[in-house]
């Protein structure tokens, strides 16, 4: 059978939108859109997808929103899709993916990531958490950190220390974790924004059956690769409008507050206008190429300048509004309250807000220094930082 | 969507381009011919503009020229901006040219893209678009009168294209280059020598009036802000480069200094800019090549943010050299120079804010 051409493939989705009522139940739907091979359209045939091109997905997309289809909510499930599916995918077993991969599309499972730690942060392959086979099993105990979504998870991803007498990158193993399993426990981590997006997981003499292994013992830093390497890319989309973002808030503000502007102020806009427009258009560039094929590793520039730039300017938004600057949240309340948001709004909320959530940016999903690294190594050919830990066993590296 | 890569024909322009400068345009023969009295590179010119077409490349054909656009020409440019040759390519076949083809003077245009005449627009080197129009020329029954200080390539002009005022109205009047005074100033950037213009009753043929002088003008020095962004971006990416060799390459302490994160965090900073530089200048050349409605908007972008981005790649490069950097026998300077001279080249940064905030309705007060 040869792949189905865009026409075909849109004739294919309206078939589909005519046989399942877009309106009726919204899990059926998804699961018949799944069945299809109309979730993610690059997955293998039975698994979600038809094999084709990511970049044909757009089609599906919004031929299906067209008709008014419900979607999976990707956001709530940013982490299933975007890092556990591809590793599912990759390193699962036939019976792993299908128990897994559909009620992950659909929305109807939560998963989360268990990797960061409190003593393995930039250095994830310093991990601690123990695995320990007992039979058909492995008992873990340790602790994970900044994981989002923990809270409403039925599955994690999770990597472990299985062998602490060999080098560090060796002795891993990767598993999927049934996050209502006994010994699992969640408490929110309560943030500088007063509120809790990510939760602590304390995992006490948790049983994982080793059927829920992804790989082979000792080869979870490879399967993490994977995981890592598949942070969601937007493919396709939409061109991204001048102003969109954090800019827009001091933008607005300008136009709509004519006592706020000074002559030093103006040159300071300025400058983030630029700065922010340049970041837009850089992003428009990488979209192009990931559509040829050709991923740029400008991905990285994007990363470290939109960070910098949400700081710069939410720090400079305050220092405009002057002493409303200073109002936290919604301009009359100040409760501070512990909330638990399961996705971030920037807009919306008050730049107060925006000041405080901004500097996760440069610290979630790899740090502005590590990135920096990254640069000068793998894109600059730079040597690399020295390595004190590279041949000592796990068990004896500095603590 | 405005394409932000480069298509085929480009990549191809640009390697022929790169093959011949690397050839003849090697940094020691630039730097040497800086201090002979000819700053200009005319066999080079010659070559590149004549037989390589370069100097007509946005011209249509029906004018002599090659029929591509403006992004071809912000190749060329880019490739100019890596090696910092002395070229009036800047001046003739971007400024002068545009300016030409904007008023509609098609004989002028002719020469310019066959090669067999060099162009420059007779007004300031830190002309910024959307300024008063100049008043230092004036025009009094048919003759011209004034003096600009700073003109881009006027040095190596057969023709001048003199902006001035006839009573409160702008005009652009052809003069020949040996109908006015040129003095040559010492410049800062060695590489692109500039001159003070005297007119002292010169006469010329007029090419336009009104606001069609305006507009041309304008048109001009848009263009010339969006094509100097990709000099730039070359001229970065040329240190950047550099840089990282001379990183690799010295050791202190034991070990190449490029393992130092004091410097591997700084030239990713600069790859960084550079990586957006090329975005931002593709964009501003992409919309001058179709007469996008953004091109004013995407020209001052692109000035606004590559002028800063050069010159920290210059002056990265400069620093990261230690002391060698700091010497004539080593390139950096011819850079730094290039990279300072450019960032007051047709507007600085902080004026094409200022012009970025009237076109997007952020109004200074």
């Amino acid at each position: 059978m040869t792949a189905p051409g865009e026409d075909e493939l849109r004739a294919l989705v309206r078939q589909f939108a005519a046989d399942h009522d877009p309106a009726g139940d919204r899990a059926e739907f998804l699961r018949a859109r799944f069945d299809a091979g109309l979730a993610w359209v690059h997955f293998p045939v039975g698994l979600g997808g038809l094999g084709l091109a990511r970049a044909t997905q757009s089609v599906v997309d919004s031929e299906l929103a067209a008709h008014g289809a419900p979607d999976n909510d990707p956001r709530r499930i940013g982490i299933g899709l975007g890092m556990a599916a591809p590793t599912i995918l990759a390193h699962g077993t036939d019976e792993q993916r299908r128990r897994w991969l559909r009620p992950l599309w659909t929305g109807e499972q939560v998963w989360c990531q268990l990797f960061s730690e409190p003593g393995a942060g930039s250095d994830l392959a310093a991990l601690g958490t123990r695995a320990v086979r007992d039979g058909d099993e492995w008992i873990v105990n340790g602790q994970k950190v900044w994981t989002s979504m923990a809270h409403e998870a039925q599955w994690a991803i999770l990597v472990t220390r299985t062998d602490p007498d060999v080098p560090k990158h060796q002795g891993m193993t990767y598993f999927v974790c049934d996050m209502t399993a006994a010994g699992v426990e969640v408490r929110p981590l309560r943030q500088i924004t007063g509120e809790a997006e990510f939760n602590e997981v304390f995992l006490t003499d948790v049983r994982i059956p080793d059927s829920y292994r992804l790989g082979e013992i000792g080869d979870g830093w490879r399967v993490a690769q994977t995981t890592l390497m598949n942070e969601r890319v937007a493919i396709g989309g939409g061109p991204i409008p001048r102003e969109a973002g954090l800019i827009s808030a001091i933008s607005s503000a300008w136009r709509e507050r004519p006592e706020v502007r000074t002559p030093g102020a103006h040159a300071e806009l300025m400058r983030l206008w630029v700065e922010a427009e340049a970041t837009r258009i850089t992003a428009m560039r990488l979209r192009q190429q990931l559509a040829v094929g050709a991923p740029g590793p400008e991905g990285s520039a994007a990363k470290l300048a939109f960070a910098r730039l949400n700081q710069e300017i939410s720090g400079f938004e305050l220092e405009l509004l002057g002493s409303d600057g200073l109002r936290y949240d919604d301009w009359s309340t100040s409760t501070w309250a512990s909330e638990r948001p399961t996705t971030v709004e920037f807009l919306g909320r008050s730049p107060g807000y925006r000041y405080l959530r901004a500097k996760g940016n440069s610290i979630e999903g790899g740090t502005s220094e590590i990135l920096r690294n990254i640069i000068a190594e793998r894109v600059l050919g730079l040597p690399g930082e020295i390595r004190v830990d590279k041949d000592v066993p796990w068990k004896d590296l500095a603590r | 969507m405005t394409d932000l890569l480069y298509t085929e024909v480009e990549e191809q322009l640009c390697s022929s381009v790169r093959d011949l400068l690397t050839d003849r345009a090697g940094w020691p023969s630039v730097l040497a011919r800086t201090e002979t009295d000819q700053p200009y590179d005319r066999a080079l010119w010659r070559t590149l503009g004549a037989e390589l077409g370069v100097s007509g490349l946005a011209v249509p054909e029906r004018m002599g020229g090659h029929g591509a656009s403006w992004r071809e020409a912000a190749v060329v440019a880019e490739e100019l901006g890596r090696c910092v040759a002395g070229t009036p390519f800047l001046g003739s076949a971007v400024l002068a040219t545009a300016l030409a083809m904007s008023a509609g003077a098609d004989e002028i245009v002719r020469r310019f893209a066959s090669g067999s005449a060099n162009g420059a627009v007779v007004a300031s080197a830190s002309s910024v678009p959307g300024a008063p129009f100049p008043a230092a020329v004036t025009m009094t029954g048919g003759r011209l009168t004034g003096a600009v200080r700073g003109v881009i390539d006027a040095a190596a002009a057969d023709q001048l294209l003199v902006p001035a005022l006839d009573g409160d109205e702008p005009v652009v009047v052809a003069v020949d280059a040996g109908d006015v005074t040129r003095t040559a100033v010492t410049s800062l950037d060695l590489t692109r020598p500039l001159c003070d213009v005297t007119l002292d009753g010169a006469r010329g043929s007029l090419i336009a009036r009104g606001p069609a002088a305006s507009d041309a003008l304008d048109a001009a020095l848009i263009t010339g802000a969006a094509v100097l962004a990709s000099e730039q971006l070359g001229l970065a990416q040329r240190c950047l480069e550099m840089t990282v060799d001379y990183l690799k390459s010295r050791y202190q302490f034991g070990r190449p200094i490029g393992g130092y994160q004091a410097l591997k965090h700084r030239v990713a900073d600069i790859w960084a800019g550079v990586s957006q530089a090329r975005a931002v200048a593709r964009y501003a050349a992409a919309c001058v090549a179709d007469g996008d409605p953004d091109m004013a908007v995407a020209a001052s972008l692109a000035q606004a943010y590559c002028s800063p981005v050069a010159v920290k790649a210059a002056e990265e490069c400069l620093q990261m050299h230690g002391g060698i950097g700091f010497t004539w026998e080593h390139p950096a300077h011819l850079y730094l120079k290039r990279a300072k001279a450019d960032s007051i080249l047709l507007g600085t940064a902080a004026a094409h804010r200022v012009r970025l905030g009237r076109l997007v309705d952020l109004p200074v007060a």
